[in-house]
């Protein structure tokens, strides 16, 4: 699950990690509020999206006064901002963070993930603050220093000192930047996080050491044992569909093609949507209805891939095993029948009660065209496209 | 001949009075697996279809002898069960569970780190060496003894992959699915070792998928170590960066784990990649006639 800055910063505070005054605002009332809150101008106003690269997409402006701090706001709150990340399609503005301006001397790197080749967690710290993990990985690998935890001791202060020697920090910076990397990494454990990053951490010119910005992932799976991040959540930053198809535990990914597929399992639904593009097609989505899926489970996802308009074929890839075939069918024609399907649909079936499930679209009296394996099933998506 | 688990496994289940856990253990019974316990604590001394059910592992292990655990338990409870079963000195673990917080698989994997025991998963369909063993909820009756070893990420793909070779007349030695999650128990890499020894395994099959760094570990030990062919599928080359595509570990995440990086350093290796998923079977079938 990804949170905002704002949201990030919060737990680092309540970790003790120095953060800038800063104050949250949803409309422009609130703005005389938050400049005295964050001890007047000049003030950072940063919009709050779930992507990076803000800066690029004019997202994070400095402002000198109210008119500033105004124009900053109305060009910003309630809009959608496009970076380098969100796609063409941006992301809503709903949340502004205003922030003291502090004077920077120096930007570092500090992030916290998991190595999965190693199945540890490990710390990354580099002098190149400021610009992206992967290209400080890139562009100067010898000033990127990575400590990989034991899990039988954890992160100890002795790797905390060593990265700050690593980096070649004062050693009056010392004791503040072990207890910050010391603190991220409670955060880490305590909150299931996949990702906690500090980037950039700043050193002021008064010798303080401040997260500038921050992004903590937290990982879906531990969620059960967080209740507290589920409010948290900010559904206005997931597409509408995808948040339709969570409640019904459906796995759905909208993409920018125009077959929509449902497919059983999710490495059959990538394999799914790669054969669509071998034939010159290209998937609408991602959907893992999941081995169990029920016949309502199904009826749902077909009415997620129904109310995507650039849906234009829709292609179903079952491989029943546990799922049988049967049950599958009867649940597609059902669906089919009840939303009045009127666009093509290529289904292709194997696996448990295959012939059952076949003979049921037959006499469905609707029309399906039903293909044998998958190969047939990419010709057939093809050929419904072309008509 | 198979690997990791044959006709000789002794098969316990942790979590078979569960809905899952029964539904399974019933359809590992019909494949002719030998299940000899289970496990729910507080159901100890009952009997689930003649089987004994105990309430530890421990117990279980000292009054069958069982060597292997299936577990069929919630995800807040598995990484426990794992542990509880690699204590009592099982040696095959296989943890079904999807949905196992990270950070509980790491402190897992790092007490298995000098114990005599293998794990499969989690968040994997199991492991079948067909006509012997069947530990997990694959369909049994879409295998076929015979002399492919197949390596999977990946559920239902893996169905379609043997049912493909299966359809065909080729017989598979054991398919192990490694496990959706991004910390998993034995790898690519480990399995190859074994197929590479077994004298019943001529060819393998890697259905890889994007996410980590498996895919390229396994290129490496192929080109260094083996002789058998090794035919190979990565899903998920339209798949949007960042994004997880249904398995936890399936993400490509700060430029690590794409499809095309993966497919160019199988290939570079030696590996035969597979682009159409529909082809599977009929590449096997070249590599191996």
């Amino acid at each position: 699950m990804k949170i905002h800055e704002f949201q990030a910063k919060q737990l680092l505070g309540a970790y003790n990690i120095p953060i800038p005054k800063g104050y949250v605002i949803t409309s422009s009332e609130e703005i005389p509020k938050a400049v005295e809150n964050v001890g007047g101008f000049p003030v950072v106003v940063k919009a709050q999206i779930h992507a990076g690269a803000r800066g690029k997409g004019g997202g994070i402006k400095i402002v000198n006064n109210l008119d500033e701090a105004q124009n900053a706001t109305s060009g910003l709150l309630g809009k959608r901002l496009v970076t380098p990340q969100t796609g063409e399609e941006g992301k809503p503005v709903n949340h502004l963070l205003f922030e003291e301006a502090l004077q920077v001397s120096k930007e570092l790197y500090l992030g916290i993930t998991v190595d999965r080749v190693n199945a540890c967690v490990s710390l990354l710290a580099s002098v190149e603050g400021g610009m992206e993990i992967e290209r400080i990985a890139v562009e100067s690998p010898k000033k990127l220093f990575k400590e990989n935890i034991d899990p039988g001791i954890g992160l100890r202060p002795f790797h905390a000192n060593r990265i700050c020697f690593s980096l070649g920090l004062d050693v009056s910076l010392l004791r503040k930047m072990s207890g910050i990397i010391l603190s991220l990494y409670r955060l880490f454990i305590d909150k299931d996080c996949s990702l906690a990053e500090i980037n950039p951490l700043v050193i002021t010119e008064k010798g303080d050491v401040v997260a500038l910005d921050a992004k903590i992932n937290i990982d879906d799976n531990a969620l059960y044992r967080h209740s507290d991040f589920q409010s948290l959540r900010d559904m206005d930053q997931e597409n509408p569909l995808e948040v339709e198809a969570s409640k019904y535990n459906l796995n759905y990914i909208k993409l920018k093609g125009n077959v929509g597929c449902m497919v059983n399992g999710a490495g059959l639904a990538m394999a799914t949507m790669d054969l669509i593009k071998h034939v010159g097609a290209s998937p609408a989505n991602f959907l893992d209805v999941g081995g169990g899926a029920t016949s309502q489970m199904i009826a749902e996802g077909l009415k997620i891939l129904l109310f995507d308009v650039d849906v234009k074929v829709i292609f179903i890839n079952i491989f029943g095993g546990i799922l049988r075939c049967d049950t599958l069918a009867k649940g597609v024609v059902e669906a089919a029948r009840q939303l009045d399907i009127k666009l093509p649909m290529v289904i292709r079936l194997e696996g448990t009660n295959v012939e059952t499930g076949r003979r049921i679209f037959a006499e469905s009296g609707l029309s399906f065209a039903v293909a044998n394996g998958m190969g047939d099933a990419a010709k057939k998506v093809a050929e419904a496209l072309n008509e | 001949m198979s690997i990791i688990v044959d006709q000789n496994t002794k098969v316990l289940v942790q979590g078979i009075t569960g809905n899952e856990g029964a539904f399974h253990t019933r359809q590992m019974l019909d494949y002719g697996t030998n299940v000899v316990a289970g496990v729910t604590p507080g159901k100890g001394s009952q009997k689930f279809d003649g089987i004994p059910i105990f309430n530890t592992v421990v117990a279980a292990v000292n009054e069958t002898g069982a060597n292997a655990s299936a577990i069929f338990v919630p995800p807040a409870f598995a990484a426990d069960a794992v542990l509880e079963a690699v204590e009592a000195g099982i040696e095959i673990v296989v943890c079904l569970t999807e949905g196992i917080p990270t950070i509980d698989m790491i402190t897992v994997r790092h007490y298995m780190k000098d114990k005599n025991a293998v794990l499969i998963g989690p968040n994997t369909p199991g492991i079948i060496s067909p006509g012997k063993c069947k530990i997990g909820v694959m369909a049994g009756y879409i295998h076929k003894e015979g002399n492919v070893g197949i390596i999977s990420r990946s559920g239902t793909l893996t169905y379609e992959v043997v049912d493909q070779l299966t359809k065909i007349g080729i017989g598979q030695s054991t398919c192990i699915g490694i496990g959706g999650d991004p910390i998993i128990g034995l790898k690519y890499v480990d399995l190859l070792e074994m197929f590479e020894k077994d004298n019943g395994t001529d060819a393998v099959v890697i259905i890889g998928e994007i996410g980590g760094q498996a895919e390229e570990q396994a290129a490496a030990y192929f080109k260094e170590n083996m002789k058998k062919p090794v035919v190979a599928f990565i899903a998920g080359v339209t798949a949007p960066p960042g994004r997880r595509m249904g398995h936890a570990g399936a993400i490509v995440s700060g430029g690590v784990g794409d499809a095309a990086t993966k497919i160019k350093t199988l290939e570079a290796a030696g590996i035969r990649v597979v682009k159409n998923p529909s082809d599977i079977g009929k590449t096997v079938s070249d590599v191996l006639f």
